[in-house]
């Protein structure tokens, strides 16, 4: 049989369902590309063989009996290392979650095992979810399948290279402002940040609670979607889950007619600072789907300029609140509890020992945003700044019924380039981080190479609250039409590699 | 002048409970600099008199019945603990000695 890891979730399950080939060997086949390939990529911090095989063992069972089985059923997956599986080694990328094997599942994954996905590990992130590169992962590195002295952006830089890897088909994520898009941008691959509460952050190590929102990444959007469809609906475990029906997302996917669809070009995420081969390919996607039957229009939303200095109040005021759980005390690292030292001195030199420097930066950032005599200038002015954002959104959606830009501003750059410049790293962001504070969903699609390095550039969509599915609408009809030029999916461009064991 | 000193950095430190090292802090205190120059554009923006939005979505108190549900184990609870005693997390002292 053709190899099982080039194929795409719907094709692995037409396998599995005609009895071509058995949730085991799926499995197995992809445990053994990780061994092949992830000496080199170093896309899992955790693969879990045994644990991963049972559940599949368990799939083929459920099968042979007749059960009645979801359309991921069978299917592997890599899971980013910041939701909890109960039992299996959870880090967030830091230190001082070393060793910790969470007592409960998120909702995320008790949702992924209910449709039989089979879970094959825990993929690297930048600490706490606070990079654009993975390079602030205590634990090294990930690298870019598509060359490898280049990062694979973040802070999911680990579920994107994975897939885009064919060391799974499918893989989680979690975006607080940008960590499923980007790397999906700078892959190759499909990554979608559901509507803010369409999925659970219960069991999803907090970053941001206001912004962070768990989302599926795949090479394929039809694949994305039907992940998506699974881990997305109400649960009343999240607080600020929204109790609605999903949106239909693998119905748009499957249907993917942009014909009168009316699309905005945002004015403001385009121009200086904007690599010239991300803006080509980027326009060129831009003119196939106005030969799709779109309208497209451009749209100024003269606030999201001011997006990127409010999230770097935003998030790092509630990241230093949420990371104040991490004392020492009832879970993870504790340094210098020889008997002598307070709890309060433990404390401290434990966070000094298990966080990494971004987060130290972002938690005394955040610490002195919040404190008092500069709190309206700083943390409550970007609240403030959030509205406008939003209101930009607002007001384009009574033009247009989706926005467009270039997922990222470059293409992936090379591993060292950025680590001692936060800004110049911060930059990345600035085309995704207007919906993570609006809430909106949004997704990456592959839209071609850029022509000064050869590497993906995203196609960047972002739709109203709870229109999820626009984004498949527009990644599909991109993805076919682009697919018929270039005779398969991006991802058939990249280069093989090289296999080691 | 700084946005940011170092000795302000230092403080915010102790205030985060992080032990910052000096070297840490020679590295931090000019980087935090520049993060704040850049974050400071926000007083740019003329917003006297617009709301502030603390969360994406329109937030509602969500209730529930006040109903047993399976919970963790006090083995499980404790399964990560640094340190257990008697069905308990043992934290060092917690009070000065003086």
């Amino acid at each position: 049989m053709s190899d099982l890891t080039r194929k795409t979730a719907v094709e692995l399950s037409e396998l599995m369902v005609s009895k071509q080939a058995s949730s085991v060997e799926v499995t197995q086949a992809h445990l053994d590309r990780i061994g092949a390939v992830d000496g080199s990529v170093k896309a899992f911090l955790h693969v879990d063989t045994e644990g991963a095989l049972a559940q599949a063992a368990a799939v083929d069972a459920k099968r042979a009996a007749g059960e009645k089985l979801g359309p991921l059923a069978g299917v592997p997956l890599a899971l980013k290392d910041v939701l909890t599986q109960e039992g299996v080694p959870t880090t967030a990328g830091s230190k001082i979650l070393e060793g910790w094997k969470p007592p409960y599942d998120s909702t995320v994954v008790k949702r992924l095992k209910a449709a039989g996905i089979v879970i094959l590990g825990k993929t690297n992130m930048d600490e706490f979810a606070m990079g654009s590169s993975t390079e602030n992962s205590a634990y090294g590195t990930t690298h870019n399948p598509w060359d490898l002295a280049r990062i694979p952006g973040g802070s999911g830089g680990g579920s994107s290279a994975a897939i885009s890897a064919y060391e799974a088909p499918l893989a989680i994520g979690t975006d607080t402002g940008g960590s499923i898009r980007q790397p999906g941008a700078f892959t190759g691959t499909v990554g979608v940040k559901p509507t803010y509460g369409g999925t659970s952050r219960y069991g999803l190590i907090a970053l941001a609670s206001s912004l962070d929102t768990p989302g599926p990444c795949a090479r394929t959007t039809l694949d994305a979607a039907l992940l998506h469809e699974v881990i997305a609906g109400w649960d009343p475990l999240d607080s600020t889950s929204i109790n609605q029906d999903v949106p239909p997302v693998v119905a748009a996917a499957r249907n993917g007619d942009v014909s009168g669809l009316r699309i905005g070009v945002v004015k403001e995420l385009g121009g200086e600072g904007y690599q010239p081969g991300v803006e080509a390919r980027f326009h060129e996607a831009v003119e196939l789907l106005t030969k799709l039957g779109a309208e497209v229009v451009e749209v100024s939303c003269p606030h999201f300029q001011y997006a990127l200095p409010a999230y770097y109040l935003i998030l790092p005021s509630e990241a230093s609140s949420n990371l104040a759980k991490f004392d020492a005390m009832r879970y993870g690292l504790r340094v210098g509890d020889d008997g002598t030292n307070s709890a309060e001195k433990v404390t401290s030199l434990s966070r000094e020992a298990g966080f990494g420097d971004e987060v130290k930066r972002r938690i005394i950032l955040g610490t002195h945003a919040l404190s008092s005599g500069y709190y309206d200038a700083y943390y409550g002015q970007a609240q403030k700044v959030r509205t406008l954002i939003a209101q930009d959104f607002t007001k384009a959606y009574e033009q247009v019924d989706v926005l467009v830009s270039p997922a990222t501003p470059t293409t992936a750059f090379a591993i060292g380039d950025r680590i001692d410049d936060p800004i110049a790293m911060y930059k990345n962001d600035l085309c995704t981080i207007p919906s993570n504070l609006a809430g909106n969903a949004a997704a990456s699609f592959p839209c071609g190479l850029a022509d000064e390095d050869g590497l993906p550039v995203g196609f960047h969509v972002m739709a109203p609250v709870m229109r999820d599915d626009l984004l498949y609408t527009v990644g599909a009809a991109l993805e076919s039409a682009l697919a018929e030029q270039w005779g398969g999916v991006l991802m058939t461009k990249a280069p093989e590699l090289e296999v080691t064991r | 002048m700084p946005s940011i000193t170092r000795e302000e950095v230092a403080h915010l430190a102790r205030l985060a409970r992080i032990e910052l090292s000096d070297a840490e802090l020679d590295h931090l205190a000019p980087q935090l600099d520049q993060i704040i120059t850049l974050v400071g554009q926000v007083s740019q923006v003329a917003a006297d008199d617009i709301p502030p939005t603390s969360h994406a979505l329109p937030l509602t108190n969500v209730m529930r019945e006040d109903e047993n549900v399976p919970c963790l184990t006090p083995e499980q609870a404790l399964s990560g603990a640094p340190a257990a005693e008697a069905q308990r997390f043992r934290v060092p002292r917690i009070l000065e000695e003086d």
